[in-house]
């Protein structure tokens, strides 16, 4: 029997909920593992969990300097979406978006994901039909995609100004319908428990603080709980990757690391029933299952491990929000918070092996990891397991910069705040 | 976030454009030397801590600013030209004729 069912909620129930086992356990580092993953969180974890079940790798650690869960697995805001125009990208969050359909099945856990939909407004005609150009590339890739005339855009949100005489008025929009949103903290407690139950250990309060070599090989780590060897360390700490590949001795990555704020209003009765994007600025939206406005907007744009924005982005992401929704002048904010993105120089991740021997790096997320989560994992996964990435990461190298194979979908260039 | 202008004082951040990091060394123009423009493009130091970086004052008096600021606190230690003393021209600029 799956050990979260109506029955057992049931029989738990009459029990007086006594019976109940934590999800994870908290054992004590050993002095070795196969596979040491540095970071707990919905990477390191999801890596962990398909370590287990597809490589029957289990003799994994999973080393979390914090608490389970309190980086950026935590902080964003739960969009999942696979509306990528470069092929590679497209096929990789496809990937992940399959997974995404049956995870809360696979993982017995209820991640709550919801193929609400993601709507991408666009306000030009010529953005409209950058938009269909777009459209047109996924659906090419068999993921599905739709562009929407302003009446249906009407009838999806009502709430939404579509007149002309909005500030940027709505010419249209592309609509991925199997995009959604996803319960984050429920995915990085889903994982820990599926790789828990199958003997990986999750030891948390264990901060690295550099690493074993034996040459240039990586052989283990220590950390503020001991030294542990292992045979393959992997290093999924996007967000703090510079301050981790500095402790092993690579000094420049292609990444800067930038602080992501995001906002949450007070509980609303449904205003909202999708993801909707702004295509004037960069504004993002959808409605929690409490009712709360879940919102962001850019980066701050200037390096920062902070994990605290300053006030001239909080003013424009709500100035954005008003432009699309002017009836939401009066409802409160509630709390914001920030987190520290791995922004990388063309906009896409890394999931590799290397630099050194015996180390595997999977970072570079900007602010666009949570919806990769799962496919993140199991290619990260694949990767440890087989000393060679799967078809869907082979791509994300991270010498693809230095050879000229950078995957920039958004044409920005090297630099790294505007992707 | 504050940066105090050496020309016109303390300014709110929204003033200021980032430039980036401060550490980066570009190559001659006429340089061949492909992995040091490589590194140039694409390889950054990003310190947790004191952090060498360029910011214009584009709201303000549009100098350009190497200023030292820690990524982890915000806080900034210091604030200077860019052109150093402001009287020698940039890298890679020719001398002033007088």
């Amino acid at each position: 029997m799956a050990e979260y069912s109506a029955l057992s909620l049931l029989a738990n129930a009459l029990k007086g909920n006594k019976d109940w086992k934590p999800a994870w356990r908290k054992p004590d580092p050993k002095a070795s593992y196969d596979v040491i993953i540095i970071g707990g969180g919905g990477h390191g974890l999801a890596t962990a969990y398909y370590l287990a079940k597809e490589h029957g790798i289990t003799n994994v650690a999973v080393l979390e300097k914090g608490w389970l869960g309190s980086g950026n697995v935590g902080r964003n805001t739960t969009a999942v979406r696979s509306n990528y125009l470069l092929p590679a990208n497209t096929r990789f969050y496809e990937h992940s978006m399959k997974l995404w359909e049956n995870l809360s099945h696979e993982l017995n856990y209820n991640v709550m994901f919801s193929q609400r939909g993601c709507l991408n407004l666009a306000h030009t005609p010529a953005q409209f039909d950058d938009y269909a150009r777009r459209g047109n590339a996924m659906r090419h890739l068999g993921v599905d995609a739709e562009l929407m005339a302003p009446a249906e855009i009407k009838r999806l949100i009502p709430a939404l100004d579509i007149s002309n005489d909005a500030r940027f008025p709505v010419v249209g929009g592309l609509m991925q319908r199997r995009a959604g949103t996803a319960r984050h903290d429920a995915v990085a407690w889903g994982f820990a428990r599926g790789a828990d139950r199958r003997g990986v250990d999750i030891i948390e309060n264990c901060e690295v603080t550099g690493f074993l070599r034996d040459g240039d090989r990586v052989t283990g780590v220590t950390t503020s709980r001991g030294d542990i060897r292992a045979k393959k360390v992997a290093v999924a700490v996007a967000g703090s990757t510079g301050r981790v590949m500095q402790l092993a001795g690579v000094e420049t990555m292609p990444i800067e690391s930038h602080v992501l704020q995001a906002f949450v209003t007070e509980s609303l009765k449904p205003f909202i029933d999708t993801v909707v994007t702004f295509g004037m600025g960069h504004f993002y939206m959808s409605q929690s299952d409490k009712g709360g406005l879940v919102y962001g907007g850019d980066i701050d744009g200037y390096n920062s491990y902070a994990q605290r924005g300053n006030l001239p982005i909080v003013d424009e992401v709500m100035s954005e929000m008003l432009a699309l929704f002017p009836g939401l002048a009066r409802v409160r904010m509630l709390r914001s918070w920030g987190g520290v993105c791995d922004m990388s120089m063309d906009g896409s991740p890394i999931i590799t092996m290397g630099p050194l021997p015996g180390m595997y790096l999977n970072c570079g997320w900007c602010y666009g990891g949570f919806k990769a989560t799962p496919a993140s994992g199991w290619c990260f996964a694949w990767t440890i397991a087989k000393d060679q990435p799967h078809d869907f990461n082979a791509p994300f190298t991270l010498d693809r910069f230095h050879r000229g194979l950078v995957i920039d979908d958004k044409g920005q260039g090297a630099n790294p705040r505007l992707h | 976030m504050l940066i105090t202008c050496p020309y016109c004082g303390p300014r709110d951040v929204i003033e200021f454009t980032y430039q980036g990091d401060g550490n980066r060394e570009r190559p001659e123009p006429a340089s061949q030397n492909f992995e040091a423009w490589n590194a140039y493009v694409y390889d950054r130091l990003n310190p947790a801590g004191d952090h060498n970086e360029i910011w214009q004052h584009s709201g303000g008096c549009r100098a350009h600013l190497r200023v030292m600021r820690n990524t982890l606190t915000h806080e900034i230690s210091s604030v200077a030209f860019v052109r150093g003393d402001h009287a020698s021209p940039a890298r890679g600029r020719a001398e002033d004729k007088p």
